[in-house]
């Protein structure tokens, strides 16, 4: 992702004291140590004109959830301006850059999964295909499951392992149906859980970053 | 973990197993799904609709009081007679001495899921009456002992042959694969039933407060037939259910039809506002209604989840749930099962019980999506997860997450985990997978990525130092 923003003439910074975005506590219902973590987030970021992150589920934290989690806060407008600044990736470069083609060349076929918090907490559902349309040599097939959840779920996947898993082979078995060598995402939390589920498996499918693919030329 | 959490966890592990039945119930929903999307084109704009049954629902529940007062002094006018009932047992008190009152012996009901939610049918059992249902699933169901399976679909989980199986069990039917052959027979057994009974009882769909009638929607004409058969007849209702207006009904019976069965409308449609008048050739004698509240007052004070109570039954939050369709029906435990009985369950019977249910949630939002009455069903998810945790924490996880929120704070030591954890997996094929594995959880069924060999901070400290 940053080379692919830096090609593209950006400056890209990372500050180097932050690791997580406070949501495994927030979805645990533990709000007292999630806001402990977004705190430091809020403060760190305060100062970007805009915030991108790769996954989907993150960058809905960051822009739909930390307004819930300060409500009620003296954080709550560093919470808001936050949520205004932040963009997930593809949104970032098809909506507000503009960009559709970064000159990525991918000679396989491949099938998109849209991450739930991508496609319904923020509503993208184009962007990623817009950037993987003007990818070289690349062709992708929509599978029919493709706005099912995987099953990760955060801790749900680690709590109810056998619902997880039963949700993972669905999508699975979907995928499998295009007849694509890559799965891919715009979110990095789906695709651990379903190569987890395919490696064990034995399945040849594997997964993929949507960042991955744009990078390549 | 309590029962209730044990007994679901033991469920979907042997329902996730099942892949008949997996395979069964996601052919029905996609075949539901289809149907649904053709309807909803047919609106001109679904979103709009929603937005203004979402709209409705808010003035409607804001002003419950107001409505419910207005409902009641009306069809009171008519000559029905009200009874309020605060609690479950209140309500089944109330039915059982109406019915002994009557001198009746034998009760026809329609589907209500409020008798579901207050145990009415054991209870009316228990008291010496006989209990007909008279929809087809519920009929099939009740044949079997089970509780319904769905709550608009309530035997979606059998096959023509299980029907065919059991008809020829309980009721003496020759074998039959054909639909309507075997709708044929429990019609012949059903006409009976009507003809025998002293009471019929119904649910309700919408009351209405402007004009104190209830608004009863159906495809099998069973429920018109309860009503106008018996000498008593007998609705109950949940007070959340009543709508302002009675053109309202011009939006929420397509919303429910298209939303529920993926309908333009459901076969029969009927209004119920009294007993029989003198001028009247058909119609009970009797009629009352019972509005059951049931701990919906308290839901109802709860600014931030009482939109919950918009909900008009469609079960269209059940047909798009992945965990509904993993898991079945019956495996909640619950009288509302899927998205929305998660929600509302801790509500109805306790927060510490069925918090699990809440937690049994990759809150992927596909119900939110899709609830033609915009209720925020996986917020209230997050929201019922916090509730749980601030008045009954778990120590084990309290500790491992102000551990992470510590370990995350402080990139010195968050960068010596990581190190530790690249030393541990060396270690982890030892217990990969078994019941030794910290992580079995989530090994039994999948791999675990390695730490990257270079973390993406390593990679950009070594990048600023080039």
């Amino acid at each position: 992702m940053v080379q692919i923003l830096e090609r593209l003439g950006h400056t890209v910074e990372c500050p180097q004291d932050l690791a997580c975005c406070g949501q495994p506590a927030f979805n645990s219902g533990y709000w007292d140590e999630s806001r402990a973590i977004a705190v430091n987030v809020l403060s760190r970021l305060k100062d970007a004109e805009a915030v991108v992150v790769a996954s989907g589920s993150c960058g809905a934290m960051l822009k739909v959830f930390y307004p819930e989690l300060f409500a009620k806060t003296p954080h709550l407008d560093a919470a808001k301006s936050l949520s205004a600044r932040t963009w997930e990736f593809s949104d970032f470069l098809v909506t507000r850059l503009g960009v559709s083609d970064v000159g990525a060349r991918f000679p396989a076929r491949v099938t998109f999964h849209d991450g739930c918090h991508g496609l319904r907490e923020l509503g993208i559902k184009q962007p990623p295909r817009v950037l993987l349309s003007k990818v070289r040599d690349i062709q992708l097939v929509e599978m029919k499951e493709a706005e099912t959840c995987c099953g990760f779920g955060g801790a749900f996947a680690a709590k109810f392992p056998m619902i997880s898993t039963a949700m993972g082979e669905v999508k699975c078995a979907s995928a499998a149906e295009t007849g694509a060598e890559y799965i891919v995402s715009n979110d990095s939390s789906c695709l651990m859980h379903l190569q987890g589920l395919l490696s064990r498996q034995g399945k040849p499918v594997k997964t993929i970053h949507l960042a991955e693919i744009l990078v390549r030329q | 973990m309590n029962t209730f959490a044990a007994q679901f966890r033991e469920q979907s592990l042997r329902l996730t197993r099942d892949l008949r039945h997996r395979l069964l119930i996601q052919n029905a929903l996609g075949k539901y799904e289809t149907q649904r999307d053709h309807r909803k084109a047919a609106f001109q704009d679904w979103q709009s609709a929603r937005q203004a049954a979402a709209e409705i629902k808010w003035e409607a529940i804001n002003h419950l009081d107001v409505h419910l007062q207005d409902f009641v002094s009306r069809i009171e006018a008519r000559g029905t007679v009200v009874h309020w009932a605060s609690t479950a047992a209140q309500a089944r008190d109330i039915i059982i001495g109406i019915v002994r009152d009557s001198k009746a012996r034998s009760i026809i009901k329609s589907k209500a899921m409020t008798s579901e939610e207050i145990h009415l049918n054991e209870a009316l059992e228990e008291a010496g009456f006989e209990v007909v249902e008279s929809d087809l699933g519920e009929f099939i169901v009740q044949l079997r002992k089970e509780a319904p399976y769905h709550i608009v679909f309530p035997a979606m989980h059998l096959t023509r042959g299980d029907i065919s199986e059991l008809f020829t069990r309980e009721l003496g039917s020759a074998p039959t694969q054909n639909p309507e052959d075997l709708t044929m027979i429990a019609r012949r057994v059903l006409r009976q039933k009507y003809i025998n009974a002293d009471v019929g009882l119904t649910g309700a769909n919408f009351p209405i407060a402007e004009t104190g009638m209830i608004s009863i929607t159906e495809n099998e004409g069973n429920a018109r037939l309860t009503a106008a058969l018996p000498k008593v007849m007998i609705s109950l209702l949940g007070i959340e259910k009543v709508l302002p207006r009675l053109e309202d009904l011009a939006l929420f019976l397509p919303l429910l039809a298209t939303a529920g069965t993926g309908q333009p409308l459901t076969c029969y449609n009927s209004l119920y506002g009294g007993p029989r008048r003198a001028d009247e050739s058909d119609g009970p004698e009797e009629f009352h209604v019972v509005l059951l509240d049931n701990h919906r007052t308290e839901l109802l004070a709860d600014a931030e989840q009482r939109d919950a109570l918009h909900c008009i039954r469609c079960g269209a939050c059940l047909n798009v749930c992945p965990i509904f369709r993993n898991v079945g029906g019956h495996t909640y435990g619950t009288t509302y099962s899927g998205p929305i009985g998660s929600v509302i369950t801790p509500h109805l019977r306790g927060l510490q019980d069925w918090k699990h249910l809440s937690y049994s949630s990759s809150l992927c939002g596909a119900s939110t999506e899709t609830c033609p009455v915009k209720i925020n069903l996986h917020h209230h998810l997050l929201q019922n997860r916090r509730n749980a945790s601030r008045q009954k924490p778990s120590r084990i996880e309290k500790f491992a997450f102000r551990t992470y929120a510590a370990i995350v704070n402080r990139p010195g030591l968050y960068h010596l985990v990581k190190k530790a954890g690249r030393v541990l997996q060396k270690l982890h094929p030892l217990v990969r997978g078994t019941r030794a594995d910290p992580a079995y959880g989530w090994t039994k069924t999948r791999d675990l990525p390695p730490i990257a060999r270079q973390t993406f901070k390593e990679y950009w400290k070594d990048r600023n130092i080039k």
